[in-house]
């Protein structure tokens, strides 16, 4: 499935999550990390700390609204898998993201934004698997 | 307080999530398909987000605290260890196989897509499966040492 090359919506989108990081460490002093966020809103460290969680998790899914609101549509959502297989992606991915401490935003942005060696390597690392799969998958196997 | 701000907060980041395209697992999956149907969007999501946050995190950091809170939460470990990395490879398997990361996923919630639900249950399941396996080896952890 072919999509279509949006180098200026990409990096505004990039900048807004930039930004929306930059702005939870001004305010609460927390990295913006996927992972991090849902998984401490499953187990909460006090009754102050499940609702800033659950605050920001609210705003995430408000943000396609928004989106909804500003361009007349909702974000495009194409899912070119069958669904057991975004189902075993899911775990496997929510696997991951536990014993590696972080995702895509939390070691992607952030950590490479604090220059930590530890989230360069974990996105060097996933980035690579994830190639490898991508390849695999269409390639390979041919699916 | 913290609340509101959390709230906007998190419309920014889901926000930027629906315009970047990294709510759309189409468009993820081409970044990765360099051999095939390739879409370096991607680059540009992160490369935009990066810079902010490298820039902001340099004022932000000079504070002595955070507005709302007393400290900034910094991850403290600099260990990059075989929980690291194996988590993180076992990570990149399951992007390339569904599309979605997490934080991809949670704002797409908002479109009220079936698939974004399913994907969600499942990386909960999955991060609840990882807890359990950590509480289960941890007791034999110091006989293996």
């Amino acid at each position: 499935m072919e999509t279509e090359f949006t180098p200026l919506a990409s990096t505004i989108g990039g900048i807004l999550i930039g930004t929306a990081s930059v702005l939870l460490m001004l305010t609460l002093g927390r990295i913006m990390g996927a992972t991090g966020i849902l998984a401490g809103f499953f187990s909460p460290a006090s009754r102050e700390d499940f609702y800033w969680r659950a605050a920001i998790l609210a705003g995430m899914v408000t943000g396609p609204l928004v989106y909804f609101a500003l361009m007349g549509q909702m974000p495009a959502v194409e899912v070119p898998i069958s669904t057991p297989m975004l189902l075993i992606g899911g775990f496997i991915v929510g696997i991951g993201v536990t014993y590696g401490s972080g995702c895509t935003s939390g070691h992607g942005v952030c950590g490479m934004a604090r220059l930590s060696p530890r989230s360069i390597s974990a996105v060097a690392t996933f980035m690579l698997f994830t190639g490898l799969t991508v390849f695999v998958i269409r390639h390979v196997i041919g699916a | 307080m913290r609340i509101i701000v959390a709230y906007l907060i998190g419309i920014v980041f889901g926000l930027g999530i629906s315009i970047s395209g990294m709510a759309n697992p189409a468009k993820v999956l081409n970044f990765f398909d360099v051999a095939g149907t390739w879409d370096p969007s991607l680059i540009f999501v992160m490369g935009g987000a990066v810079v902010v946050t490298f820039l902001g995190y340099r004022f932000v950091l000079k504070r002595p605290m955070p507005i709302f809170d007393r400290q900034f939460l910094l991850p403290g470990s600099n260990v990059i260890d075989l929980k690291l990395l194996g988590g993180s490879a076992v990570f990149g398997i399951g992007w390339g196989i569904a599309g979605f990361c997490p934080g991809g996923a949670l704002p797409a919630l908002g479109t009220g897509r079936i698939e974004v639900v399913l994907f969600t249950i499942a990386l909960v399941a999955g991060i609840f499966a990882a807890r359990a396996l950590m509480h289960f080896r941890r007791p034999t952890a110091p006989t293996q040492a």
